[in-house]
């Protein structure tokens, strides 16, 4: 084994890539519970893709035969149902998981400088996952696929001048049709996977690049080094700490995962939505089309803005924003401290009130607009409004100034002197 | 420990606006009867089975349904071939209709939509107070109309059995009476807003009986439902089954790994 390991290392560098990445990396040794979902994001899309490859073995591209094709593998191909159920329920945990990985970063400050390209890296992986997951959703091509892809791609034509020619350009013809399906399906299993294992890769690299952030915001690499093992005193080697750690990760997740899969596939209709088990109807517009959950917030902020000056693209800026306003998350932050533990009040209200915009936007994308009734005839100004659509504006305004706010109360919050060694 | 109360006030905020949300949602509803199916009844599913082939596939298809497929239920292939197939001589063919979709939508002002999956766009309890729902209306084309479903193009087709029925429609002072109206009634209540802030409860009330009693009619529709049921989802027991071991496995798993971790990170402090 070992003349064997020296014959490749001469010819490749198997044994520095396994040491520089894994197995003599360095990481913190306090890494609690919010730290599972790193690992879990890479088992998912490992998930994603071989699910993927075996569905893609029956499933039919085509508007004709999509949706009897699905079918087919719910009912008679081997297992069939088992491959569709792991791979909707795992789009959903992948956003389940990732969401949390990226609220990770907001408690520990985990984007702060080394890590800025991290996270930035990070936001593209997001926004690509946000790509992937909507080319997907249209593959089933049940209704909410079809009217799903059909208020998306519309958003695009809304765009002043150019707007309608994009659109087109976008599905390849006037309507979503079989043509979009088609090209649809290459994006989803060829491009944008390609793309996501890239971007993954180099998350990776810069996270073992920069070293790993813990709950206590603490540099370990500043930190001196223990004179017998070399590394710094608060230290451990991911092998086998973190390989052991994880996996037990792995498996609570896969618990959760299977509970889901055996005994709750669709969620309530969150994972899997009831009018997409209707073949997509071009004639039938459904009464209520909503995006699966992960994309309600989003959703939520595009209906809340109103149309001015005779165009609706401010809710499409609106909603764009939303993502893009990330990315510049490093230098919008500039707190004296990293983590939450040594914040002050005023981040931790900022951060509670994001989570709670985040939330109640991601609730109302869900809901009809009516949801909640109307403001009585005799308030003014909000007389005769829908309570969702003040509650939706009041919402997206605190989660663009979670952003917005941040480089002035990240400097006056009142922050905890940050100790050498981790807790 | 702050930051564990932080998060917990989070969730519970969830919750409460989740919760919030449905209640206020649900105002003005229909009550629906509970649709008493069991999954695991095969006679049943076998009845249904019967039920659904003579009555529902004269017009709906359920192209991916195989007959073969029945076996699950407990059903041999003979058994399938003497009193199931009528359109098709060959086991592996899936359920479809002899009735071509231009005739259809001609007869029926639309087609008769496919109920493979129906049963996964519906829910059992829409389908079984649907089957409830039917009441005389010599407003519309085909003389019957529905309280789960208004204006729908399917005729009664079970009226021999359930008897003629016809909506019955009383008025309450407020929102309060007529809820509770609704609630009293023990059966398949529509509640909506009236003229004159008024609220007024519709019922389905029979006129003239069919060849089965009420309870009889109930029995046969919640057949029906379970096997509608199944069908949608022919893989649903298998799927259970082998959830209950997996995840037994997984627990047993969990616990190796956990006791693992813990060998594994006794010298680290």
């Amino acid at each position: 084994m070992q003349k064997f390991m020296t014959w490749i290392d001469e010819r490749f560098p198997l044994t520095d890539l396994w040491q520089s990445q894994w197995g003599r990396y360095v990481a913190p040794k306090n890494f609690n519970f919010w730290y599972y979902f790193g690992s879990l994001a890479a088992f998912v899309l490992v998930l994603q893709i071989v699910t993927g490859i075996f569905l893609t073995m029956n499933y039919k591209p085509d508007a004709h035969k999509a949706f009897e094709s699905v079918e087919y593998i719910m009912r008679d191909v081997s297992w069939g149902w088992l491959i569709r159920y792991m791979h909707s329920t795992g789009a959903s945990m992948f956003f389940v998981v990732v969401y949390l990985h990226m609220f990770r970063g907001l408690l520990y400050g985990s984007y702060r400088k080394p890590r800025e390209l991290l996270w930035v890296i990070g936001c593209v992986i997001y926004l690509s996952l946000m790509a992937e997951a909507f080319f997907g959703y249209l593959l089933p091509w049940g209704q909410m696929s079809y009217w799903g892809a059909q208020v998306i791609v519309n958003l695009f034509s809304s765009i002043p001048v150019i707007g309608e020619d994009l659109a087109v350009w976008i599905r390849g013809d006037y309507t979503i049709s079989d043509i979009t399906l088609n090209r649809f399906f290459a994006f989803h299993v060829i491009a944008l996977p390609l793309v996501l294992l890239a971007l993954v890769g180099a998350h990776l690299m810069a996270l073992h690049e920069v070293g790993s952030n813990n709950p206590d915001g603490i540099e370990i690499k500043k930190q001196p080094k223990d004179p017998v093992t070399g590394i710094p005193l608060d230290g451990i080697y991911s092998h086998p700490y973190y390989t052991i750690k994880d996996l037990v990760g792995v498996v609570g997740f896969l618990i959760v995962f299977s509970i889901i899969i055996f005994f709750i596939p669709e969620v309530g209709g969150y994972f899997l939505e009831a009018n997409n088990f209707i073949p997509a109807d071009p004639l039938k517009t459904p009464e209520h089309i909503a995006p699966v959950w992960y994309f309600t917030p989003f959703y939520a902020m595009l209906r809340a803005v109103p149309s001015m000056m005779g165009t609706q693209v401010w809710g499409v800026l609106v909603m764009g924003a939303a993502v893009v306003i990330l990315f510049f998350l490093p230098w919008l932050d500039k707190g004296a401290v990293k983590s939450i533990r040594y914040r002050g009040g005023l981040y931790k209200i900022w951060l509670a009130l994001f989570v709670i915009s985040f939330l109640v936007l991601g609730y109302l994308g869900t809901v009809p607009i009516t949801v909640w009734g109307q403001f009585s005839d005799g308030i003014p100004l909000l007389g005769g409004a829908d309570k969702a659509t003040v509650v939706s504006r009041i919402m997206t305004i605190v989660y663009f100034l979670f952003f917005v706010l941040m480089p002035w109360y990240t400097v006056r919050d009142r922050t905890k002197p940050v100790p050498e060694r981790l807790r | 420990m702050k930051m564990r109360t932080l998060i917990a006030s989070w969730v519970l905020a969830a919750f409460a606006l989740a919760i919030g949300g449905a209640a206020l949602a649900s105002e003005g509803d229909i009550r629906f009867e509970p649709a008493p199916v069991n999954r695991l009844n095969d006679e049943s599913l076998q009845r249904g089975a019967r039920v659904f082939v003579n009555y529902c596939l004269n017009c709906h298809s359920a192209k991916y349904m195989r007959y073969n497929r029945l076996t699950d239920i407990g059903l041999t292939e003979a058994q399938i071939r003497d009193n199931l197939m009528f359109a098709t001589d060959k086991i592996g063919d899936t359920m479809d209709v002899a009735m071509p979709a231009k005739d259809a939508k001609q007869w029926f002002g639309t087609t008769p939509p496919d109920l493979s999956v129906e049963a996964r766009v519906r829910g059992t309890e829409w389908l079984y107070n649907y089957f409830l729902g039917f009441y005389k209306d010599p407003s519309t084309p085909s003389g019957w109309n529905n309280l789960v479903f208004p204006n729908v193009a399917m005729p009664h087709v079970f009226w021999e059995l359930q008897g003629t029925n016809r909506l019955e429609v009383k008025e309450y002072e407020d929102q309060e009476q007529a809820k509770a109206a609704a609630i009293a009634a023990k059966q398949l209540a529509l509640t909506e807003p009236a003229p004159n802030h008024k609220y007024e409860v519709k019922t389905v009330v029979v006129d003239t009986p069919g060849s089965m009693t009420p309870e009889q009619y109930r029995a046969m529709v919640a057949d029906l439902v379970n096997y509608l049921d199944y069908m949608a989802e022919p893989a649903k027991n298998k799927r259970i089954n082998t959830g209950i071991v997996v995840l037994l496995y997984l627990g047993v798993l969990f616990f190796l790994v956990c006791w693992a971790k813990r060998e594994y990170w006794k010298d680290i402090h």
